[in-house]
């Protein structure tokens, strides 16, 4: 980066006209809140929450190779989608350490988009476009040239089907292009909430009428705008991991507990020699914890009286009305003590914990 | 944002109140609102005895976590027990319904040291 600058969505604008709170987010200038966190949580469990996620990567890779390079970068199996599919996967390097998860839509066996963190675009290029040599692939970083939407909530398909024409059959992790006031658009049913929804990358040029139109549309539904604050409370009620929590480079997705997005049956990729034969060494649990005290990133998790863990993420949760987090357990830990009494320390006081499932809501396919 | 006049202020954003020797103290206006919604507020039990500018509690809102820090020195006479059912009113009622504890003075000189509702209008802009 040659400026430190924070930079500014095509959104800007919009959100400092609505009175919300601004941070510096991953380079980025985001609106944290804009209503208040609780009262944009709840439209969207209830209706739907429109998202400004324009700081998120989008990294183009096209060419005769594309559908091999893209699997050899990846440890999930991407033969496992077909045209107008997205699969969520790691990225690893040769150590088999996690460089960053992310969506891969496939649109052609010639064309894929990969959705990346915005703390890792620069990182992902890179990495990326040095291990493409040898391959007959183009790849592109095209993050400043697109702006990104997400409507997440019940009402979501419904209002956003006002705005844009879709296909009769849209199911949980498909997308399809679109044209939107002259500007590309890439639709998918896909979002970070646990609830249904669209996400909606578009070229800069209708960024802020897409936001206009989207929010018109949902006006008689209350459809309001959310900031990351209620973003990130939402995907930990939802159980999502994200960079910089549940994962970093020093994690491997085995023992994160990722192992589901680790296909290493029949194909080679980057960091599958290192990630052989580990095994899972920590279990990842999300938890609700007793009390109002709420445990933050670093508390430490106990099994009876043994240190057995640490709390990546955690918040209150309006829904269950009670602290709620995402932690690693260790495995032995976890198996030795099935049963046993799980805490958490919250300012040095132990505080009992119950593990959960997410209750996401079924989506349509998914 | 409100800071009513002939109440104490603090540079860690509490207020307190006094009337006969006891003072009732709560966060400011602005403090709620850069916690944004708050969800949890420890306070600590009745009789204990507090020191000027030591912590004597938390606040907990969504995404981040504060201690309370009191004006002045004494022992707690009162927690507000409504808190903890409803800790929101901390921001829909900051100087009212909102109030966290009541404290006997035990140097009511402490009280010259606090700011005014002028001083602490101005060193609020001055964080802008």
């Amino acid at each position: 980066m040659t400026s430190n600058a924070p930079k500014k969505t095509p959104l800007y604008d919009r959100h400092a006209a609505a009175g919300a709170k601004m941070v510096d987010f991953a380079g980025w200038l985001m609106p944290v809140q804009y209503e208040g966190v609780l009262a944009e949580h709840s439209a969207v469990r209830n209706r739907a929450g429109l998202f400004d996620v324009s700081h998120m990567g989008e990294i183009f890779i096209t060419g005769e190779d594309a559908e091999k390079f893209v699997d050899h970068i990846i440890t999930n199996d991407v033969r496992r989608i077909s045209d107008g599919q997205i699969l969520y996967t790691v990225m690893c390097d040769d150590e088999g350490r996690v460089l960053d998860d992310l969506m891969v839509y496939r649109t052609s066996a010639q064309s894929f988009l990969l959705v990346v963190n915005a703390s890792n675009t620069e990182k992902d290029f890179n990495w990326v476009k040095s291990r493409a040599g040898g391959w007959r692939a183009v790849v592109a970083d095209r993050s400043a040239d697109f702006g990104m939407l997400a409507l997440q909530g019940p009402r979501a398909v419904a209002v956003a089907s006002k705005v844009l024409t879709f296909p009769e059959t849209f199911n949980h992790h498909a997308f399809f292009e679109a044209e939107y006031e002259g500007a590309r658009a890439v639709v998918s049913r896909t979002g970070y909430t646990g609830e249904d929804g669209v996400e909606i990358i578009v070229e800069n040029k209708a960024v802020v009428r897409l936001w206009d139109a989207l929010l018109e549309a949902g006006k008689e539904e209350g459809v309001a705008p959310t900031g990351l604050a209620a973003r990130d409370l939402l995907r930990i009620e939802a159980g999502y991991s994200l960079y910089g929590h549940e994962l970093d480079e020093n994690t491997d997705p085995v023992s994160a507990g990722l192992s589901w997005v680790v296909k290493p049956e029949g194909r080679e990729f980057i960091g599958k020699k290192a990630l052989q034969g580990v095994k899972p060494t920590r279990k990842r649990i999300s938890f609700v914890a007793e009390g109002r005290g709420i445990p933050r990133q670093g508390c430490k998790l106990f099994v009876d009286e043994k240190e057995a863990g640490a709390v990546t993420s955690g918040t209150f949760s309006p829904s269950l009305q009670k602290p709620v987090g995402i932690g690693y357990i260790s495995a032995e830990e976890w198996s030795v003590s099935k049963g046993g009494r799980l805490t958490v320390e919250i300012r040095g006081r132990r505080t009992p914990v119950k593990v959960y499932r997410p209750h996401l809501k079924p989506t349509n396919g998914g | 944002m409100e800071f009513p006049d002939g109440l104490f202020y603090t540079e860690d954003h509490e207020w307190g109140m006094e009337e006969n020797g006891v003072l009732i103290v709560g966060i400011t206006d602005y403090a709620q609102g850069e916690l944004g919604d708050v969800v949890y507020v420890e306070l600590p039990q009745e009789g204990t005895i507090l020191k000027a500018g030591e912590p004597f509690g938390v606040v907990e809102s969504v995404k981040s976590v504060s201690d309370l820090y009191s004006p002045v020195s004494g022992e707690v006479l009162e927690i507000n027990p409504d808190l903890e059912a409803e800790p929101e009113t901390v921001n829909t009622s900051p100087y009212d319904r909102g109030w966290m504890i009541k404290v006997a003075l035990s140097k009511k000189s402490e009280l010259d040291k606090l700011l005014s509702a002028e001083q602490y209008a101005n060193f609020v802009k001055n964080l802008k």
